[in-house]
């Protein structure tokens, strides 16, 4: 009896992700978006296991206590590590919509029509390419595997092929169902596309490539609801397909380049007299001490946090400085690019968890009418988008990407290791400024004597 | 075309564009935590994982379905418990003690 409820549950499911999605608007009302898309799941998870099909719960019982058990510490992760963390979850969003189509595939096949074959190839191709695509990516940021692009002769041509191979084997199952032994080829296709879709993509392309693995993983599991004819499966596969597919048009509008570009460009070679190389400019460097002084005489100092600040783990010293600086009526904004960092809104999420209120994280539009009135910028591990080139100079790759403006502010201070490239590879004309000073280090080090110097000098 | 096909891509166009909506309203504050959430939504293929897994018709498919429920499972308790994780950091100035 109770059964013929279930689409009511799914019903409720489906709106309880759409109230989910738009209470995640706004930081007031985010977290009831969570707790009324963790109702809408467990609706569906209790809707699916009143089936009648279902005639023994012993395997599902063993899976809910495994996932749970991987789940759990992967919420733990530090904020540092959450692009790792999302692409290994899509990896495995995509591998259970891969694995049900499989099995989908061997319990119908040969007898199964040609819309359903048609959706199950598409959830079995997005699926493990997606899988092995998140993988590479996990790899990548957790540098296991070399964060810089690998390019090769042909690559595109021969990626194309192995995309148009699977697709074509997948075409043909949709005429020929009963050629099952195709269907491992397009299982092996998938997979190995994944992997060359990844290898030569560089560290700065990641939240591009994170928030279109995101959409494809929405897709499978929506090309899965085409498959089980389950509306709940479209509806919650196509917002999670739209929300991945807004992410990355984003990130590539922040860096002024096409989808294509990303996925078959390569950016972030080395590249050879590009931009101003060879040409010897001076740059003037300053102490912690120096950096201290400048920045206790301003009274409108601008942060602009970028992936070094990640990779340093200087969120918290950065917090430190916060509070002095505030304490001394400075006032204290972060500038937040798009693209900073490894995937969409990573500054934010650091910014937060070091205890730094959200109403102080100012996005690239808001802020860059501030640079000119700010008394010092102080960039801390960013790069590319603080590089004037963009404005300016038609030969420059970055030209036309939006940057933030820090040249504009009356001075620059510039936290970083050395004088290397960012991930475009070209130099950074900012640092050849009058108004900016380089001070070298380590950003943590470097933010933590600083701070120093302001509570010594501050005389409490 | 069948009507279940019919019936299935208007819901599947009527949910994008709600999606498009809804999504672009998001803060870019909050990229990361919608990241995570509609990695949580997009768990919902522990519906179809746990229908193969239960229904128990080949060896086979009972494997792929109980690792795919497993799957499903890290995405749900993770996907959830990151983003609230995420968002009880966000505050505004001159609220709460760290």
């Amino acid at each position: 009896m109770i059964e013929r409820a279930i689409p009511l549950f799914y019903l409720a499911a489906a709106v309880s992700f759409i109230l989910a999605l738009k209470w995640l608007s706004a930081v007031p009302t985010a977290r009831r978006g969570v707790l009324v898309g963790i109702a809408g799941m467990a609706l569906a998870v209790g809707g699916t296991l009143l089936r009648p099909e279902i005639v023994s719960y012993r395997w599902i019982a063993v899976a809910f206590v495994a996932g749970t058990v991987i789940g759990v510490p992967m919420a733990m992760m530090p904020m540092t590590a959450v692009p790792q963390r999302t692409a290994l979850s899509h990896a495995f969003g995509a591998l259970a919509a891969a694995l049900v189509g499989t099995a989908e595939f061997y319990l119908r096949a040969p007898r199964i029509d040609r819309f359903t074959m048609g959706a199950l190839a598409v959830e079995v191709l997005l699926g493990f390419l997606t899988f092995t695509a998140s993988l590479m990516a996990f790899g990548k940021l957790q540098e296991i595997l070399p964060a810089r692009p690998i390019t090769y002769r042909n690559q595109n041509v021969l990626n194309l092929s192995i995309l148009g191979a699977a697709a074509g084997a997948g075409a043909y199952l949709v005429a020929r169902p009963d050629a099952a032994w195709l269907f491992p080829v397009l299982a092996v296709l998938s997979l190995l596309f994944g992997v060359m879709l990844i290898v030569p993509i560089g560290g700065a392309d990641m939240p591009t490539v994170i928030s279109l693995l995101n959409s494809y993983a929405g897709l499978a599991a929506a090309a899965m609801g085409f498959v089980l004819d389950n509306k709940l499966l479209i509806v919650a596969g196509a917002l999670d397909g739209s929300s991945g597919l807004i992410l990355s048009v984003i990130m590539c509008r922040a860096m002024n380049r096409s989808f294509t570009n990303v996925l078959f460009g390569a950016f972030g070679q080395v590249q050879e007299g590009a931009g101003t190389a060879g040409e010897r400019r001076t740059v003037r460097s300053a102490t912690a001490e120096e950096a201290a002084g400048i920045l206790q005489a301003a009274s409108r100092v601008i942060v602009v946090p970028g992936y070094g600040m990640a990779v340093a783990q200087a969120q918290h010293k950065v917090r430190e400085l916060y509070d002095a600086l505030t304490k001394a009526d400075i006032e204290v904004k972060f500038a937040i690019h798009p693209v900073a960092g490894r995937m969409p809104g990573h500054m934010n999420v650091l910014l937060a968890e070091a205890d730094i209120p959200y109403d102080r994280l100012v996005e690239m539009e808001d802020v860059n009418s501030d640079f000119p009135q700010a008394d010092v910028a102080l960039v801390l591990g960013a790069n590319d988008v603080t590089n004037p080139a963009a404005r300016h100079d038609r030969s420059s790759p970055i030209y036309g990407m939006p940057i933030l403006d820090v040249d504009r502010a009356r001075t620059v201070l510039v936290v970083k290791r050395s004088m290397s490239p960012g991930f475009a590879g070209i130099e950074n004309e900012l640092y050849h400024l009058d108004r900016t000073l380089m001070v070298f280090g380590d950003a943590k080090a470097v933010v933590g004597s600083i701070v120093r110097e302001l509570s010594g000098g501050g005389g409490h | 075309m069948s009507p279940e096909l019919e019936q299935g891509l208007y819901v599947f166009v009527l949910a994008t564009f709600v999606g498009f909506e809804v999504i672009r309203r998001v803060s870019p504050l909050l990229h990361t935590p919608l990241m995570s959430l509609t990695n949580a939504i997009s768990a919902i293929a522990v519906v179809g994982s746990i229908v193969v897994a239960g229904e128990q018709k080949t060896t086979l498919s009972t494997v792929l379905g109980t690792a795919a429920v497993a799957c499903s499972m890290i995405n749900i308790v993770g996907g959830y418990l990151i983003t609230y994780r995420m968002l009880r950091m966000f505050r505004k100035s001159g609220k709460g003690t760290p």
